[in-house]
């Protein structure tokens, strides 16, 4: 049994679970001795334990998944989702969501110091993939006592963790649903994320990752790549829609690089507001883990031949018609693999013209879905 | 109302051709109503493929394991044999190639159930000789113009699609415009003149599916092979 301590932490309004002298072993070999993780719960857990579901985060997204966030002040990122009597409704369901490992929420991340000293990890903290930040999770259900998820919720770099969920832990969950993710990070995806990540390094301030010790944020950098990311969630026709040729504050054009256009202004307020809450270094390693994922060859090989227990999963897949990062095409991949092998696999393509962030967004279609299948499913299964 | 009790009354007759218990495909399930008659009646297990998002938006929150999609192109996507039945029902008059799904539901599935409206009935048949006009009845209700069904066919046609395609018709049921059901093959009537709708139990014809029963499940999937 691993060695682990439960701590409640006033302040930020979670939990931490602290594993220590555990030598958790990280994808890429690394043994990682000494790691925390943030986390919170909502909705109580029912005695026979079969109402949980583990809601998996975005790229930037932590444990606030609802009610307030009491580092920006803000409602949690998905309590247009989350809570009593939504979709996700936490009078039924007992909801638990982490900040993945290598976050920058209360997890151990990159910001943090290293074991048994006062160094930060910085830019020598070890690389991170999906497969590292589900392991890390399902530490954390074994510390809460917690043998099977009802249900992995996630939507984007979530819908990584919710699949990886499924290919390494078929017998300790119940059913999935995947939004707007994809068997593999495409070329494309790549390219964004790679984009962002040397505008940040290029930022004289970013000193190889360790600005920690130079006192010192590499600010631009951070907001440039929030930027780039930021036009990649949404579609051409939202944006249009949104701020079409519309100048900020201006009657007239400045003839100038000032922000005259409402877009411009608008992605730099995105930008200015991500660096007040999001670590630098963090971005890197997440994006990296991201762009590491994989399954392209192996998913079907896995599911035919390695876990011999997938046949009671039941699978929901869900995309959207605007999205261009991860478009139907390649969330139908998933699907495709599932219907060969004869799994139990719903897919729902939801017309929108808000992008990659529809999930986030107010999607009438996506929440009655997504209220539908996971309250069916479990009188199904409780029957 | 009449379309309604008609289509209840084809999805009766549906399941009276399914044997308990079994791995079934139904294409155009809608909101999945004959999907849960089935799972209910047979214990079946069953896959929906429906067009419309609403429609398989609704299926899905049931709990039904719906794919939304278009058949003609996600069919494909299926295992060969990987089903015991697949159903279309009132579809295939609005297929872009109803020959090439025809083939695709029995590669699909082992025997594959069809309903139609029988474009032979005598309604339609004295509508045009009559009037020279388009027909249109409770079972064809568009407008020439604006109706889903591209592919316009009678029971004749029908059968010798079948035979030409080599596939064995081991049932077929007739229905009259009054409801009134029928064996079409043992008729005393011309059926092509009275079959209002027609549902058909199909297979392949001195067809039997390769299926080797062993544990491992290598050899189990895609064993049969279907021209």
């Amino acid at each position: 049994m691993s060695n682990f301590k439960i701590i409640k932490d006033k302040e930020l309004d979670c939990n931490f679970v602290d594993f220590t002298n555990v030598d958790f072993k990280l994808e890429s070999g690394y043994l990682l001795n000494n790691y925390r993780l943030a986390y919170k719960t909502f909705g109580t857990l029912n005695q026979n334990k079969t109402n949980a579901i583990l809601i998996c985060h975005a790229l930037t997204g932590d444990q606030y998944v609802t009610g307030k966030n009491p580092i920006t002040g803000r409602d949690g990122w998905w309590s247009r989702m989350v809570g009593p009597n939504k979709p996700i409704d936490t009078n039924k369901f007992f909801v638990i969501c982490s900040n993945v490992l290598g976050g920058c929420a209360g997890s151990t991340g990159p910001k943090d110091k290293k074991d048994s000293n006062e160094n930060i990890y910085g830019g020598e903290f070890p690389s991170i993939t999906i497969k590292d930040i589900v392991d890390a999770q399902a530490k954390l259900l074994d510390a809460l006592k917690i043998d099977q998820l009802f249900s992995v919720v996630g939507g984007s770099m979530g819908a990584m963790q919710a699949l990886q969920w499924s290919i390494d832990f078929p017998n300790r969950i119940k059913s999935i649903i995947h939004i707007a993710g994809a068997l593999k990070h495409s070329a494309q995806n790549i390219a964004f994320h790679e984009v962002g990540r040397q505008a940040i390094m290029n930022d004289s301030n970013w000193h190889k990752g360790n600005y920690s010790e130079e006192k010192t944020v590499p600010e631009r950098g951070l907001s440039v790549a929030r930027m780039i990311a930021h036009i990649t969630y949404l579609s051409e026709d939202a944006m249009h829609r949104k701020f079409g040729r519309k100048l900020q504050s201006r009657d007239i054009i400045s003839f100038g690089f000032d922000a005259d256009f409402q877009i411009e202004s608008y992605l730099r307020y995105q930008g200015r507001s991500f660096v007040e809450r999001f670590d630098a270094n963090s971005y890197l390693y997440l994006t990296r883990a991201m762009d590491y994922f994989d399954h392209s060859e192996s998913y079907r090989k896995t599911l035919e031949f390695v876990n011999d227990s997938n046949n009671h999963i039941n699978y929901l897949i869900i995309s959207f018609t605007s999205d261009w990062l991860f478009p139907t095409r390649e969330n139908k991949e998933i699907v495709k693999i599932l219907n060969n092998l004869s799994k139990n696999v719903s897919f729902l393509e939801i017309e929108t013209d808000k992008g990659h962030d529809s999930f986030l967004l107010d999607e009438p279609e996506l929440d009655k879905v997504t209220k539908g299948f996971l309250e069916s499913n479990y009188r199904k299964t409780n029957e | 109302m009449n379309n309604i009790k008609s289509i209840r009354k084809d999805w009766d007759l549906i399941e009276s051709l399914i044997k308990e218990k079994s791995r079934i495909l139904d294409i155009g399930c809608g909101k999945g109503e004959l999907i849960e008659q089935l799972e209910k009646n047979l214990k079946a297990n069953i896959h929906g493929i429906e067009k419309n998002q609403g429609l398989a938006s609704k299926a899905i929150a049931k709990g039904l394991n719906i794919t939304h999609g278009d058949a003609e192109k996600d069919l494909s996507q299926y295992a060969n044999q990987s089903f015991d039945y697949v159903i279309l029902s009132q579809t295939l008059q609005a297929m872009m190639e109803p020959k090439k799904i025809l083939k695709e539901l029995l590669r699909v599935g082992s025997k594959a159930i069809v309903s139609f409206p029988n474009f032979g009935h005598w309604k339609i048949r004295l509508q045009l000789l009559l009037m020279g006009k388009m027909p249109i009845t409770e079972g064809l209700p568009y407008s020439w113009y604006d109706t889903p069904n591209i592919h316009f066919f009678t029971l004749k046609d029908f059968e010798n699609l079948c035979k030409e395609m080599n596939i064995a018709i081991e049932k077929s049921i007739g229905l009259t415009n009054k409801g009134k059901q029928f064996s079409i093959k043992s008729s005393l009537f011309p059926a092509n003149i009275f079959t209002h709708e027609a549902i058909f139990l199909l297979s392949y014809k001195n067809f039997e599916p390769i299926k080797i029963k062993s544990t491992n499940k290598i050899f189990a999937k895609n064993s049969a092979i279907v021209n």
